[in-house]
């Protein structure tokens, strides 16, 4: 069966020049590049130009860059980090109900360390305005930390504006920027921002890599604490296949960002707008302009979404969904809920992701597809009012 | 990760639909939670000679209605009275840990349903 894979916001397949460029890292140039001797030194010097790699592809300096074991210890370092290297200047820390746990879980570990934090609500699109933040700012807040880019519903947040509530009031801001890279313009300078957060799986890199930007001069304590990897910031020996995998991937991924977007939009709106005259009784998900150029994200009511997700495996279409049921716990994406929409309209969400590896058959194909699931599943469905004309 | 039966009977899911002037109709669960199951049942002779379901939910609340519904086709309603999730999960070859509350309310619905058809019918055991 050809195998359609939509889920690329929740990671993306190793694309060829970057698996080529990591391999003679594992067996030829291995080395431990704190080693004085010269296998050493190519590690040191394949690191080094990953990190130029990083901070050219982010308009960001190389000193700036700090590797890290993925996204979710950027945002905890990050968050943590700036959180305790302030607390005698205030305990407030800004964010939004929608970002993803690896920042709302920390804030919530931070609060049980003595530490305030303002969820702000969003609006039904998943965006924060730079008032709400501006609002929310009090003479303690020490923190903001807002992604750029929403990994569920694809909205994107003004980061650049957010940015600058931030700077006037002397607030340290952090973005998530996870979803962000590869598929909108990421500029460090032209946003403005203090500390951002990338993975390198989620632009056709490896897992278990990622990195934190830390604007020159930013003071944040450190998260693993050890050797003076990382100029004395981030111990653990780099892992330096990923490590060298990660700046090719993201140079690659920055190069063909404008066309790109340009691309995946098209393909994005071309499905969103099948979707919507194909299947009856359904909402897009997120903003209809200010989202991620691979993100569609839907509702489809009387049917729950694993059921769909199953359905559509069997049709070797892979994707995912908001239900409580794929979560793991008993509500469905707190996303999904911020926005706005009843329980029982969040567990029928259906999200596609796409990548540059995606192509228009692959849209063609579940266009094809889920309407009859959707059918075949409202037909089982005690809810679904009445038959399909 | 499903079993080969759970899957099968998702895919393939046994005695979908309604009944007409069903003998005893039982709905359990809430749209809030992403499940609905809904259980019809046929009854003669103090013999389940038909039962349908109709559900709302994952594919783990598909298979479990599927396969009570199997389990109790054919039996006396005391028999269907002993039906219990577990022996529904087992059937499937076991369930992962988060979906066994859909076997529940595969048994729950099964009972609704005869409770149901009891209420209606109070001098027929």
């Amino acid at each position: 069966m050809n195998r359609i894979y939509l889920d690329n916001a929740a990671t993306t397949p190793v694309s060829q020049p970057v698996l080529d460029k990591m391999i003679p890292y594992f067996r030829e140039h291995y080395g431990n590049a704190s080693s004085v001797y010269a296998t050493g030194r190519d590690a040191r010097r394949a690191i080094d130009a990953a990190r130029r790699q990083a901070a050219e592809a982010i308009n960001a300096q190389p000193a700036e860059i700090y590797f890290t074991g993925g996204g979710s210890e950027s945002d905890n370092w990050a968050i943590k980090g700036a959180a305790f290297a302030r607390r005698d200047k205030g305990n407030h820390i800004i964010t939004t109900q929608v970002e993803h746990h690896a920042v709302l879980h920390t804030c919530e570990w931070l609060e049980k360390q003595g530490f305030s934090v303002t969820y702000l609500p969003v609006d039904e699109y998943g965006r924060v305005t730079a008032e709400q933040v501006e609002a929310a700012i009090t003479d303690q807040t020490i923190l903001i930390t807002i992604m750029a880019a929403n990994n569920e519903i694809g909205t994107l947040m003004p980061i650049g504006q957010i940015a600058q509530v931030a700077k006037k009031h002397k607030v340290l801001f952090h973005t998530d920027a996870v979803q962000a890279l590869g598929a909108v313009p990421v500029d460090v300078e032209a946003w403005g921002i203090d500390l951002l957060s990338l993975s390198a799986h989620k632009f056709h890199g490896p897992k278990g890599v990622g990195l934190l930007y830390i604007r020159k001069g930013t003071r944040i304590d450190n998260l693993v604490h050890g050797g003076a990897q990382e100029r004395g910031r981030r111990a653990g020996t780099e892992n330096l296949p990923a490590i060298v995998g990660m700046g090719e991937a993201i140079a690659l991924a920055a190069q063909s960002q404008p066309d790109n977007a340009k691309r995946l939009s098209a393909m994005r709106d071309r499905l969103i707008a099948g979707l919507l005259e194909e299947i009856p009784h359904i909402r897009l998900n997120g903003h209809p302009t200010e989202r991620l150029p691979g993100n569609v994200n839907v509702s489809i009511r009387y049917i729950e979404g694993e059921a769909m997700l199953l359905r559509l495996d069997m049709a070797g279409i892979a994707a995912s969904s908001g239900s409580a049921c794929t979560s793991g716990s008993l509500d469905p994406s707190h996303v999904l809920l911020a926005i706005g929409l009843p329980h029982e309209i969040a567990h029928g969400s259906l999200r596609f992701s796409l990548s540059d590896e995606s192509v228009d058959a692959d849209v063609d194909e579940v266009l094809k597809v889920l309407p009859g699931i959707v059918k075949t599943l409202r037909d089982m469905s005690p809810i679904y009012p009445g038959k399909e004309g | 990760m499903y079993s080969e039966k759970v899957l099968d009977h998702f895919a393939n899911p046994r005695n979908v639909g309604e009944i007409e002037k069903a003998d005893g109709v039982g709905t359990v669960g809430n749209a809030k939670c992403g499940d609905i199951m809904q259980m019809y049942l046929k009854v003669e002779d103090g013999i389940i000679k038909d039962v349908k379901f109709k559900t709302f939910g994952c594919g783990a609340a598909i298979a479990t209605s599927s396969m009570a519904t199997e389990m109790v086709k054919g039996k006396t309603i005391e028999e269907a009275l002993k039906l219990t999730n577990k022996a529904v999960a087992d059937a499937l070859d076991g369930l992962p840990g988060p979906k066994v509350h859909c076997s529940l309310l595969a048994e729950e619905a099964i009972h609704a349903a005869i409770e149901d058809y009891q209420k209606n019918h109070p001098q027929t055991p």
